[in-house]
């Protein structure tokens, strides 16, 4: 008889362990201390049980599935026989023989799953032949790359993009050994549903999926002594660029980031923070426009490229609701492009903007037409967090022995509101914070809204501020967006203010930021950039003395006509129409 | 430039689509019977077909044309005009069926990997088991069940739809 | 109990005459509704008139003419009964109908030619109780599908159809009637055996207000068709065991998942189900229980592995048919989240006999295991092919050369040494050999010795098959029909093909025998779903029986029947040849050259190894293709 059966524990290689309401087997085994390996289990996904790696022989039901078992009290687990080794390995096997093994020169090299498994597991031989065509890359989306032979069809992607970002974009199509993941009809990623948010390349454990890079291009305008680079910093890349050189997630690497881009060449390194604090002051005006109309309530935010691309096509009829500001990214861009050739003395031609972005829609949302004069884009080239620490890393800099540097003004100045974009429930609370001091007229004492901070994939904060009443939702992750926005168009939810990121935890949780499993990471990374803004002097965007004086030099009045032509941008209806029956030709 | 009309698909039936989405409560659980239903009207799955049903029935078209392209009744390209489907069954099979798929393709001059005829006269095609067992080999052309089948005795079937194509 | 082998219970009034055409694929692919149309004709006539509907109290001037499900001989086709006389006309052609109209119908005369010849008697049998292939079987499931007119409700109603289904809704509970199929014994009859009481039972004990029944009539498996006679002979036997299923687990809802390639049984189905509903049998109050039912019959779209359950429910929930991990089990979880029962057809057509009969009379036949009768599709090289009934625990030798009536050679001839092996269970089963020709088949024993009773799938090879070409045939097959979700199956199956292939085409050497059973085993034991699991049977039992035939492809180079091409050596053997010079006249590349009554010989350089001069040799001299 088990002694153990009372206290709730199972047996995993001969140890006691005990059960917490863990999901399954597999989750029990990990927080024994064994690492098993797997490719298709995310903790955030469904449980799919197809990479066959988390096998484990339990007595008396013989060999299953850690992921897919859940954990009883009792059981004897064995995660390490003659026979599951033998099962992991010829899997492993199986998968390297049709894989794309170029791995020098893969993006995910050395932050490859299968990679690891396979040195963890000592593979030194594949036993089987390659039996695939190779197939040809598909590089169609602006934003991300696709390498169908480097694909394991463990349908992280797949799942990710349907159960958390209620999308679809891409799929398995076919079967057996034809089975793929495909976008509808094999068509390019860049030619349908995809909204760009990478969120598939960061769960895909190999390279089959990838942020597309931009790094040659930046280096060719760096290189070239006609072009002057500056550069903008997004907030949510300062918190997570150090994990790529060994420092802890949301350590706020600002200082060695900003020398490490001024090393590489770059002539003035601005911060995204800054025109977050322009962001705020110019959409919380429109704000509290609409609210003092009560026209085209609820507001919701447009900073999220994939969000807006998201909204265009599922949701045409709400685009009137969406704030009509730029993101951040494409204010600065505007703004750079508008003022620095008359102040730096140089053509406008020559000018490069270059953004770094924990974002891949950010890529997208740079190449939108409307964000372009003269053919020129506001911004040039988007860096995500992991090319610039490519680029760190090939100019050979130790990112750790930099010297500290600050960013150029006035571009570079920003108050914690600004900092705090990184994170879902930021520009909520930034938001707040001025449009409450507007209301009120007096200075708001406390600037921290911790209703709208957390985890939960929605939101809601409920303020009265004097006699007006505020309804806040904040959400991420766009299937939680499509749940509210619907209730929103059948008029179910009452509500002023939505924001909405694409990524779980906001920008902090983009696809561009360095590699991570799990959320661990990204919490980190929130709480860096929450500490941040308390260290900053100022918390409050309309305090930003740049912010004022960029109004007073070159915006005139707060939401208006000079404001509008650089800040504001409209939407596109991406519906598809309806076709419409077409007169009959003869007979049928 | 030239305009390359569509199949036959472009819309004049869009109705017999709506027909169809309707009479199955456009649920999208409904998905493999509605494919069903739109492979019956058109021979197969054209894209802008299923563009409307996943639109119609609120799925993303990516997971339309997964489903549409993991079962083998489905087609994504038009088939010929006669389909000519060879039992590969395991009775068929010990009782020499290869031989007369190769016969047929090969009259048919059909290449590696292709299963409708240039002219879209024919479609060659395998099944697993007409459950026909007893008649092995079974060949099926236009939905006709032909038994105990040989080599020539396959080709001449095929001879006589040619013969019928060209003297109807 | 030899009463149980006459077709049926004689219908109605003694003088009711009566003509079956068999309406079965087979049959009808023969001419079948020709034949049935001339017969309405001539019957006409010879001045008598024809009632092709179902009348309980038959006149005696009328000739009642239907058509019915499967007879089973398929071989023999097309099949004409004439009842109640019992004799059974075979290979009936329209050019003969007349002549039976005139004579049999008339006056009772007997269409000698048109009778079977037992080959080993030349007996000519009048009717099936004289003939062995149906003698030694004991039909059950199958017994009133050549006989009822499929389209007839009245007609199963009048043969005690629906008593049990009525039984089980006003008089039994739904306990009663699980712990009636648990006593019975019943086993799934769709492949892996599980008791289906037990699976009743697990849903039933589920608190749930919405559960499911559905009945798999998804018969994958190449080489069979016993749940497709079934469904197109009595398919309101599938719907009354599929009701029974439903009030026993409390499930108001069900559904028959049909193979899309059985057209004809999606149309008696639905037609079933239709006839249930308007004669109150099905809807809001079934049998006046208060208790609502609905059915609805669902067609496949082509893919075996929506054979496996929690495929099928995804398949019916509008997804992909890909299986998922189990736990949850259906019973707990299954279509939409609810407790679902899924029953293979034959295993339906049991449960009513179980509530008609009671468990002990089930209990009667077959093994204590594995009791009841089970269907065979038995096909191949052999001499009766078929559908056929026999308990459990009846041995090979009884099915393959007493009802199969023994192997066929090349030229489809009897062939007393001819048996080499029988492949079960389909791509999921394994062989059996000569040494396990008086094996019991049941479930345990089968399992035992690496096959499975599958579907019952059962195809008889002579020595001239390629057991390796056989494995290769399999696993063609299940990696094409491979969902392709886990990796072991989807890359593992179509690794097992190309080394199949590389073995048969002389590219192996021991480390590829060596890892083709390493491989095999990992795919047995770590794949996710039951199709994964077993598609390594196929290869593993023909190692495990016919490893000499591998070595002599891998360390010799040599197919010993001839019949893989790229190690073919097609030779003349000087001995037998008569010097006749038809292979030298046949073959398509002159490959052949000899004087005229001397032995030939075969250039090496020019043969192409398609093998016509081994077909045209009537010495069989010519070896090695």
């Amino acid at each position: 008889m088990n002694q153990n059966v009372t206290t709730r524990s199972l047996n995993v290689d001969g140890r006691e362990v005990p059960i917490n309401g863990e999901r399954n087997l597999l989750e029990v085994i990990r927080k024994a201390g064994i690492d098993l390996p797997t490719f298709c289990y995310h903790s955030d996904l469904s449980v799919y049980g197809a990479c066959r790696l988390c096998l484990v022989e339990i007595e008396g039901r013989g060999i299953q599935g850690a992921c897919s078992t859940p954990a009883e009290p009792g059981m004897k687990v064995r995660t390490q026989t003659a026979e599951i080794r033998e099962i992991r390995q010829i899997a492993i096997e199986l998968l390297l023989a049709n894989h794309n093994q170029q791995c020098p020169t893969c993006p995910k090299n050395t932050a490859c799953q299968l990679q690891d498994v396979a040195r963890k597991l000592g593979i030194r031989k594949v036993r089987f032949k390659p039996l695939h065509e190779p197939e040809p890359l598909d590089e169609t989306s602006v934003s991300l790359v696709r390498d169908p032979g480097k694909c394991v069809l463990c349908g992280d992607c797949v799942r990710f993009c349907a159960e958390i970002q209620g999308i679809g974009a891409i799929d398995f199509a076919f079967r057996g050994h034809d089975a793929a993941v495909l976008p509808a009809f094999g068509l390019g990623l860049g030619e349908g549903e995809c909204v760009n948010c990478g969120q598939c390349a960061a769960v895909c454990p190999t390279g089959a999926l990838s942020p597309r890079p931009e790094v040659d291009a930046v280096w060719q305008a760096l290189h070239d002594p006609a072009k002057t680079v500056v550069a903008q910093v997004a907030p949510a890349v300062r918190v997570a660029l150090g994990e790529i050189f060994g420092l802890p997630p949301g350590t706020v690497s600002s200082s060695q980031l900003v020398t490490a881009l001024r090393r590489l060449g770059v002539a003035k390194v601005y911060d995204t923070a800054f025109s977050a604090d322009l962001t705020v002051v110019e959409e919380a005006h429109e704000f509290l426009q609409r609210k003092a109309s009560g026209q085209r309530l609820p507001q919701f935010t447009s900073c999220c490229p994939a969000w807006v691309k998201f909204a265009e096509q599922y949701f045409p009829d709400l685009l009137p609701n969406l704030s009509s500001c730029k993101s951040p990214q494409q204010m600065l861009g505007a703004l750079c492009k508008a003022i620095l050739p008359a102040e730096l003395g140089i053509p406008r031609r020559d000018l490069v903007v270059v953004s770094i972005m924990p974002c891949t829609a950010k890529k997208f949302e740079a190449k939108r037409p409307e964000f372009a004069r003269d053919g020129l884009p506001d911004v040039d080239h988007v860096l995500t967090t992991q090319e610039l620490g490519r680029m760190i890393e090939e100019a050979g800099l130790r990112f750790a022995d930099l010297e500290p540097g600050s960013f150029d003004l006035p571009l570079g100045f920003k108050t914690g509101a600004g900092i705090i974009f990184g994170n879902s429930g930021g520009v909520s609370e930034a938001v707040l914070r001025c449009a409450v001091e507007k209301l009120t007229g007096q200075s708001l004492a406390n600037p921290d809204f911790y209703q709208v901070r957390g985890e939960a994939g929605v939101r809601f904060a409920d303020l009265s501020v004097h006699d007006t009443r505020l309804r806040l939702a904040v959400v991420h992750g766009l299937k939680n967006a499509r749940i509210l926005a619907e209730k929103v168009r059948r008029g179910e939810h009452a509500l002023d203010l939505i924001e909405v990121m694409a990524c779980p935890g906001g920008c902090v949780g983009g696809a561009g930021q360095p590699v991570s499993r799990g959320a661990a990471a990204r919490q980190s990374r929130a709480r860096g950039l929450y500490d941040a803004d308390k260290h900053l002097e100022l918390h409050k965007s309309q305090e930003n003395p740049f912010v004022t004086g960029c109004y007073q030099r070159h915006l005139g009045e707060v939401g208006g006509h000079e404001a509008h032509q650089l800040l504001h941008t409209r939407y596109e209806n991406r519906r598809s129409p309806a076709p419409s029956e077409p007169p009959a030709h003869g007979t049928l | 430039m030239t305009h390359t009309p569509k199949p036959d698909c472009a819309g004049r039936r869009l109705t017999k689509i709506r027909d169809i989405l309707d009479r199955h409560g456009r649920r999208a659980s409904r998905l493999v019977p509605i494919l069903q239903a739109v492979q019956e009207e058109y021979r197969y799955l054209p894209r802008e077909v299923l563009t409307e049903v996943a639109a119609a029935l609120e799925v993303s078209p990516a997971r339309v044309f997964g489903v549409a392209t993991f079962y083998s009744h489905f087609a994504i390209e038009p088939k010929g005009k006669h389909l000519v489907k060879l039992c590969d069954g395991t009775a068929c099979h010990v009782k020499d069926s290869i031989p007369i798929l190769e016969a047929i393709r090969r009259r048919l001059g059909l290449k590696a990997g292709q299963r409708t005829t240039s002219d879209r006269l024919f479609t060659v095609e395998t099944v697993a088991c007409l459950g026909a067992c007893g008649l092995a080999p079974v060949v099926v052309v236009d939905d006709q069940v032909h038994g105990q089948m040989t080599p020539e005795s396959a080709v001449q079937l095929i001879e006589d739809v040619l013969a019928r194509e060209v003297a109807p | 109990m030899r009463a149980e082998r006459t077709p049926a219970p004689s219908p109605g009034a003694p003088a009711a005459r009566r003509v079956v055409v068999c309406a079965g694929t087979g049959c009808v692919a023969g001419g079948a509704y020709d034949v049935f149309q001339a017969f309405a004709a001539q019957i006409r006539a010879a001045g008598l008139s024809v009632v092709t509907e179902f009348r309980p109290e038959p006149n005696g001037h009328d000739v009642r003419l239907n058509p019915s499900g499967c007879q089973g001989f398929c071989q023999m086709g097309p099949l004409v009964t004439l009842l109640p006389e019992g004799v059974l006309y075979t290979r009936v052609k329209v050019a003969d109908v007349a002549e039976i109209v005139s004579r049999t119908l008339l006056k009772g005369e007997w269409v000698e030619r048109l009778l079977y010849v037992d080959p080993a008697t030349r007996r000519r049998c009048r009717g099936p109780e004289q003939i062995p292939f149906y003698q030694r079987q004991q039909r059950y499931v199958l017994r009133e599908c050549g006989l009822l007119d499929p389209g007839s409700i009245q007609e199963y109603v009048h043969h005690g159809g629906y008593a049990a289904a009525r039984k089980a809704f006003r008089e039994l509970t739904p306990e009663q009637i699980c712990q009636e199929i648990v006593r019975s014994g019943l086993r799934g009859r769709g492949g892996g055996g599980f008791p289906t009481g037990r699976k009743w039972e697990a849903a039933r004990t589920q608190a749930s207000p919405k559960k499911y029944v559905i009945c798999n009539a998804d018969e994958g498996d190449p080489g069979a068709f016993m749940n497709r006679s079934v469904m197109e002979g009595n398919p309101h036997s599938v719907l009354e065991g599929l009701m029974i299923a439903a009030r026993a687990i409390g499930a108001d809802e069900t559904l028959i998942y049909v193979r899309a390639e059985y057209p004809l049984a999606v149309q008696r189905m639905r037609q079933a189900v239709a006839d249930a509903e308007a004669a109150g049998f099905l809807g809001s109050n079934v049998f006046d229980s208060g208790l609502a039912l609905r059915c609805e019959v669902m067609e496949g779209a082509g893919a075996f592995v929506c054979g496996e359950e929690t495929a099928m429910i995804a398949s019916i929930e509008g997804q992909r048919g890909m299986p998922r991990p189990k736990p949850p089990f259906p019973a707990q979880s299954g279509l939409w989240g609810r407790p679902t029962v899924i029953n293979n057809v034959e295993t339906l057509v049991h449960v009513v006999r179980v509530i008609r009969e009671g468990a002990e009379n089930f209990r009667k036949l077959g093994t204590p295991a594995s009791p009841g009768t089970k269907t065979f599709a038995l096909t191949g090289h052999v001499v009766n092919t078929g559908l056929v009934e026999v308990p459990f625990g009846a041995t090979l030798r009884e099915v393959v050369f007493d009802i199969g009536g023994g192997v066929t050679d090349r030229r489809g001839k009897a062939s007393r040494d001819g048996f080499k092996a029988v492949q079960i269970g389909g791509p999921s089963g394994g062989c059996l050999t000569r040494e396990h020709l008086d094996l019991p088949l049941d479930y345990d024993s089968l399992r035992s010795a690496g096959a499975m009773v599958g579907s019952g799938g059962l195809v008889v090879m002579n020595q001239h098959t390629c057991m390796v070409s056989i494995a290769r045939f399999f696993m063609d097959f299940t990696q094409r029909e491979s969902c392709g979700k886990c990796v072991l199956c989807r890359e593992g199956t179509r690794q097992m093909l190309a080394m199949l292939d590389d073995i048969m085409e002389g590219r192996a050497n021991g480390e590829t025998l060596a890892l083709l059973e390493k491989l095999a085993r990992a795919v047995q034991k770590g794949s996710l779903c039951g199709l994964g699991k077993t598609a390594p049977n196929p290869v593993l039992s023909t190692l495990r029986y016919f490893r000499a035939e591998y070595d002599a492809h891998v360390f010799h180079q040599h197919c010993p029947t001839g019949q893989c091409k790229a190690l073919a050596k097609p030779a003349i053997d000087p001995v037998k040849c008569k010097g006749c010079t038809a292979c030298a006249r046949k073959c398509p590349v002159g490959a052949i050259r000899g004087e005229k009554k001397q032995p030939h010989q075969i250039d090496p350089a020019k043969c192409i190894k398609c093998g016509v001069c081994a077909e045209v040799c009537k010495f069989e001299a010519v070896v090695g293709v």
